[in-house]
């Protein structure tokens, strides 16, 4: 999926505003005054990538580490999957940063990554109830996907803890840290250095 | 050089066609709820189609400007001493108060010269989720002063004119408000959804015989319709796929939503239509309390309907245009 959505966005086919790489499924998004044949213009371009070769999934993304601190005042959820997964906060925490995951797609709110790679030791459902505000940079947990929030956001994941990067910046010349097709780790950060990055 | 912004309105937000090419990173294009009324607002004073305007909501601002400008408001009717539709050249000092809208919810103020705030990623649209774009990234608020292009008053002037037909501050013609529906409920075509066959046949005729109502917590991001619940059959799970403008999804609440202008790129729910692009203005329209109906259509005459809408709108464009050239 990754290297199609890549494929067909390096085609710049003009009519096409918008690739979006999705976990069902890739978007493109016409043009509304583009006067062909929808369908027809998307299955030929889509085709004509697959004939000429899609890049190699070396060629799909970056490595980006994104520091992390699993404090307990950051990390506010630590405490309860303590409890669920039988395993010590720091264990959550060590586990969580020994992963190597891969961005699958972003979406939800601008900039928010949704990551492959957990360690199914911590795999827990998606909270029942969701919290009205997660603050920015929460990196939370649910299934055996990782998420980061770029806003201050409602949210119903488990909150392990927080980077001090900006995920999503309009003001930057990059505005989103990560895109579909990144290789991610994240680098535990003690507390007082967390200040450190703003 | 600016507007002077004495009452802000329900929400007031400066909007032009939005930013595209940013959908993969979460970014919806945004911009103004009808695009076809922000062009011929803007057509009316000599601008771009795509140019930044203020978008008006429901309960319109009170306004002071500084100096001498030509603008026009287009799109809904609200309830003002300022003509619809109608190019105007405002004196300097002048006062303008926009009241309730009486037909229609969104209109455009377009100034000559557009709204000079700094675009933001290729765009000077507010993305109030996000926080940038627009003026601060926020809805006006009382004492706001809105940024016009230097040399306003002068290029107003000038563009006024070479109106070829004027009285007064005015002209004794106005354009027709494409979008702003008639009567209610408001008919909207709509594309069979990915997943409008996990719904019974008895729950997918209930979605398109029902008078579906724009619930008080709709906003730019999705308009809530109230009406009976619709129940999906228990199945497969969905995997969070694409989203687009008036896509039509329902989560388990059974409430559906029309996903508008700041709307997510993604989302988990199942979607049971795909508004045409042509009926998107009409929709948008709409105010809390408004009524819509949906009717089934295929892909094709989607395309005709938004050719058709092209056509119609460029008619009026062109109408404009020769009117300005005197």
């Amino acid at each position: 999926m990754q290297r199609l959505a890549l494929a067909v966005h390096e085609a710049h086919s003009q009519w096409v505003r918008d690739v979006v790489p999705a976990l069902g499924g890739l978007a493109l998004h016409f043009d509304p005054a583009f006067e062909g044949n929808v369908p027809d213009a998307a299955a030929e371009l889509v085709t004509r990538c697959i004939k000429e070769g899609l890049p190699s999934s070396k060629a799909v993304g970056r490595d980006v580490e994104v520091p992390v601190c699993y404090d307990i005042e950051f990390g506010f959820d630590l405490a309860e999957l303590s409890h669920k997964l039988k395993l010590p906060p720091e264990e959550i925490a060590r586990r969580h940063a020994a992963g190597t995951y891969r961005v699958l797609m972003v979406g939800f709110a601008p900039g928010h990554p949704y990551m492959s790679g957990l360690d199914a030791a911590l795999a827990v459902p998606r909270r029942a109830t969701p919290r009205a505000v997660v603050p920015a940079g929460s990196v939370a947990i649910a299934n055996e996907q990782s998420v980061i929030y770029p806003y201050a956001i409602s949210g119903g994941w488990s909150v392990v803890g927080r980077t001090p990067l900006q995920v999503f910046n309009a003001h930057r010349p990059e505005p989103s840290l990560l895109q579909a097709g990144d290789r991610v780790r994240f680098r535990p950060i003690p507390r007082e250095d967390f200040g450190n990055w703003a | 050089m600016g507007l002077e912004i004495l009452r802000p309105g329900l929400l007031t937000t400066v909007q032009d066609l939005g930013r595209h090419g940013l959908q993969h990173v979460g970014l919806c294009p945004g911009g103004a709820m009808d695009p076809a009324a922000l062009a011929l607002a803007n057509a009316l004073v000599g601008n771009e189609p795509g140019e930044a305007a203020l978008e008006i909501t429901v309960l319109g601002p009170e306004l002071r400007f500084r100096r001498e400008a030509l603008v026009a408001l287009g799109g809904a009717d609200f309830d003002t001493t300022l003509p619809h539709n109608r190019p105007v050249l405002v004196a300097a000092g002048t006062q303008i108060s926009i009241g309730r809208a009486k037909r229609g919810a969104r209109a455009y103020l377009a100034v000559a010269g557009g709204i000079a705030v700094e675009p933001v990623l290729g765009s000077r649209s507010t993305f109030l989720p996000g926080r940038f774009g627009g003026l601060e990234g926020r809805h006006l608020r009382r004492g706001d002063v809105v940024p016009l292009v230097p040399g306003c008053s002068a290029l107003s002037r000038k563009r006024f004119a070479t109106l070829r037909h004027r009285r007064g501050r005015s002209v004794p013609w106005w354009a027709p408000a494409l979008t702003v529906p008639d009567r209610e409920p408001v008919l909207i075509h709509v594309m069979d959804g990915a997943h409008l066959a996990d719904f019974d046949a008895a729950v997918q005729r209930v979605f398109f015989d029902t008078v579906w109502r724009v619930a008080p917590d709709s906003n730019r991001m999705g308009f809530r319709l109230s009406g009976p619940q619709l129940a999906r059959q228990a199945g497969n799970e969905i995997l969070s796929g694409p989203t687009c403008l008036g896509t039509v999804q329902v989560p388990a609440g059974g409430t559906p939503i029309a996903l508008m202008a700041d709307h997510q790129t993604t989302g988990g729910y199942p979607k049971i239509a795909e508004i045409v692009s042509a009926d998107m203005p009409r929709l948008a329209q709409l105010a809390p309390g408004g009524t819509v109906h949906f009717t089934r259509c295929s892909l094709e005459t989607a395309a005709e309907l938004r050719r058709d809408a092209r056509v119609r709108l460029d008619a009026v464009l062109r109408g404009i245009a020769w009117e300005c050239a005197g």
